[in-house]
């Protein structure tokens, strides 16, 4: 017991990580009960009719939906024109949003699909399958919002249909339904205005009242849309164990006294922890470029055709991770120190930058603070290499970001090695 | 005592490789290092003597570098300390076993050969004379934390010399090895001194400063007390006299008494009846004789000691306890 109490590394690993541990899935998962996870949607009306404003409104009145018609203004674009067909596909590959709706010409003229064949075109639910939630979860509300979004239309559809096949209406019949067509509107109307959907009357999914066609846009020809993600967030969080214990020989060596020895001969703390960064760096890449082989060999991961992408972001990520574990030596005072701020560092950093499980899985906040980890640009530069295809243009905001990462860290790691350097 | 400043101008400046000046270095309160100054001539070997924190690690460290003085001046073969050129030409062996004990004793004696710049043939060179002045040869390719504690001791000198430094700072090398070791590394430290190697040797043992040292610096309280060779140094502090110890029959007032009246004075020990006199001339003792013999003491044993440098050290630094 008193061993323990003097062992602050093993006090703070046996109670301080468990309850940090529980407190953060609680805050992931437990949020969840609470407040349904709002997912962003884009939306391109390409019809205008009555039929597909009501739609978009209704999407719009969506609590779980946040939909946006248009980018957001910018410098450059203050005044962003609405998403096209091929504006939305694009914000789709790029990661911007997981699922994007066109609303084709002609959709208003039969938006109903009664029987489960449309006699219009079909929405285009457009998506991302590496996020396997959100279509789902849009195809389910998008039929829930047809039912209880557009009473008038179904009513009216129905009428079409009933002429088609049953015959005329008498003009009497013509003019009551009309009436009550116009009250139905009336009504619609003015929960429009109010901005309350009705109540719901829960979402149907395949084969709804109107039809949907989805098209996965990124990753429709990979084997295993899981793997390249999976590939690039374990690899990330080994990438940062490993890099603070390879730092951690630099403790070793100031408690043998050899850290002494070196300072006195040609090499200053500079070169030295340079010399340790660029090796870390290199095995942290070495580290990374086995998996992917591994992941190409086994599990059929498309590694020779994003060799570039590859080696821009491993080389970036691998300095991230290199500079942080050099940061970590730099501020521990012993091996044990190190094992214990590492493995709560690295099990948080995990946990929210997306190496446990996909950050789109978490409520906003958390995926905000995700920004804060290596791990979270990692991934997502990785996932724009293999999942998206983008090229290594694409990357620059990853890039840029580990990069300066990198530099802080080693920067503030340089500082604090001052420590060791004179008395 | 020496008149170190006089030691100072004996020796033209610009050649020495070592030249203290006035050198100040505060730990806070604790001045540990206090206005020492100290020139070491070409070829020389000095010990530095000292209890536990009278500043010798402290002065070591400040001639490699590591330790930013307060005031004074280091130089190293007329460079600043902890410069580059000064770095260049001296070698330190520290205290401790300063090695990676996961590599082996040659690859120990590459990574330090690389960090002073050595690289191919004159590396190679310089590792095999290490290996060889260390007799390691057949130990080259063992991982160290497999060698003897001797055979440690040994590669931590040698990885220390890789370079061939001009000057060599030896921190305490013998510590917790055995006899063979020891009697090992001071066959090697004095084919060093053959060689014309200028070399500070900081030990707790005065036999090694006795056998290997041309010069010792007796360090206490940050200050160097005492700076000569052994026979001047026993010299200033006791002159041509000797030490005699008596052991008495009994232990009681009596002796003591006794002793005190004839310029003596009794062992620390109360339960001993040891006394010690410092005689000028061995004819002395005899009266001593006669009057412990009037007094009705009985004497039990005689000895005469001359001083040696324990004896100096105990005598300008005290007796007490520093840890």
């Amino acid at each position: 017991m008193v061993s323990l109490r003097r062992d602050r590394g093993s006090l703070v690993l046996s109670f301080v990580v468990p309850i940090a541990f529980f407190s953060m899935f609680a805050i992931i998962f437990g949020s969840q009960h609470d407040t349904v996870g709002r997912v962003k949607i884009i939306v391109a009306d390409q019809d205008q009719s009555r039929a597909s404003q009501q739609l978009v409104k209704g999407l719009e009145n969506e609590g779980s939906l946040v939909v946006l018609l248009k980018p957001a203004a910018t410098k450059s674009q203050p005044q962003p024109a609405d998403y096209t067909a091929a504006t939305a596909e694009a914000a789709v590959k790029a990661g911007d949003v997981s699922v994007a709706l066109l609303v084709p010409q002609g959709f208003g003229d039969h938006p109903i699909a009664f029987g489960g064949g449309a006699a219009g075109p079909a929405i285009q639910l457009l998506y991302d399958s590496s996020d396997q939630i959100a279509p789902q979860m849009v195809g389910g509300l998008l039929q829930k919002v047809a039912m209880t979004s557009m009473p008038a239309t179904m009513a009216e559809e129905g009428m079409k249909y009933s002429e088609q096949y049953i015959g005329s209406y008498t003009p009497e019949q013509q003019k009551k339904m009309k009436d009550g067509l116009e009250q139905l509107q009336a009504l619609q109307s003015r929960q429009d205005a109010g901005g309350a959907a009705p109540a719901a009357s829960g979402a149907s999914g395949d084969g709804g009242i109107i039809a949907v066609k989805p098209r996965s846009v990124v990753g429709e020809n990979k084997n295993n849309p899981i793997l390249s993600f999976e590939a690039a967030a374990v690899g990330v969080m080994f990438l940062l164990f490993t890099a603070s214990g390879s730092a951690g020989a630099l403790l070793e060596e100031a408690e043998s006294g050899a850290l002494d020895r070196v300072l006195g001969s040609r090499i200053g703390m500079t070169g030295l922890l340079t010399g340790k960064l660029v090796f870390n760096m290199l095995l942290a890449f070495t580290q990374l470029t086995l998996m992917f082989v591994w992941a190409w060999l086994v599990f059929k991961v498309d590694l020779p055709s994003h060799i570039p992408g590859f080696v821009v972001m491993g080389l970036c990520t691998s300095f991230a991770v290199a500079a942080f574990g050099m940061l970590l030596a730099s501020m521990c005072r012993t091996r044990a120190q190190l094992g214990a701020l590492s493995t709560l560092l690295i099990l948080v950093m995990s946990a929210i930058g997306g190496s446990m499980f996909p950050r789109y899985l978490m409520p906003e906040g958390m995926q905000k603070a995700g920004l804060w980890t290596i791990n979270a640009w990692a991934i997502d530069g990785f996932t724009k290499v293999f999942w998206r295809d983008l090229p290594v243009t694409a990357l620059w905001q990853q890039v840029s970001v580990l990069l300066a990462v990198g530099i802080v860290l080693f920067a503030l790691a340089r500082r604090i090695a001052r420590r060791w350097e004179y008395a | 005592m020496n008149d170190l400043s006089a030691l100072a101008v004996a020796v033209p400046s610009a050649t020495l490789p070592l030249e203290v000046d006035s050198l100040v270095k505060r730990f806070g309160n604790v001045t540990a290092v206090d206005h020492i100054s100290l020139n070491l001539s070409a070829g020389e070997c000095l010990g530095l003597l000292g209890p536990n924190g009278a500043g010798k690690s402290t002065l070591i460290r400040s001639i490699v570098g590591r330790v930013i003085p307060d005031a004074g001046r280091v130089t190293v073969f007329g460079f600043e300390a902890g410069s580059a050129a000064a770095r260049e030409t001296l070698g330190w062996v520290p205290q401790e076993i300063a090695l990676y004990p996961r590599l082996t004793a040659k690859e120990n004696l590459h990574s330090f050969g690389r960090y002073y710049g050595l690289t191919g043939s004159k590396l190679n060179e310089a590792v095999a004379w290490c290996l060889d002045w260390a007799a390691l040869q057949d130990r080259a390719n063992e991982l160290v934390r497999n060698l003897s504690g001797g055979m440690k001791r040994r590669l931590n000198m040698a990885a220390g010399l890789i370079h061939h430094p001009r000057l060599v700072l030896m921190d305490e090398p013998t510590v917790g090895v055995d006899p063979q070791s020891r009697n090992r590394i001071f066959e090697m430290i004095e084919a060093l001194r053959d060689t014309g190697m200028t070399i500070i040797y900081t030990t707790h043992y005065m036999e090694e400063a006795e056998r290997l040292c041309d010069r010792i610096a007796i360090v206490d309280h940050g200050r160097i007390v005492a700076l000569d060779t052994k026979e001047a140094l026993v010299h200033n502090a006791f002159g041509s006299s000797s030490q005699v110890l008596a052991r008495f029959e009994g232990a009681d007032g009596k002796v003591a008494v006794w002793v005190a009246e004839h310029g003596g004075r009794m062992a620390d020990s109360p339960t001993d009846s040891t006394a010690q006199f410092t005689v000028q001339h061995p004819s002395e003792i005899a009266a001593l004789l006669d009057g412990a013999s009037a007094a009705g003491l009985e004497l039990m044993d005689l000895s005469l000691r001359r001083p040696n440098l324990e004896s100096v050290f105990l005598h300008l630094t005290g007796r007490e306890l520093r840890d």
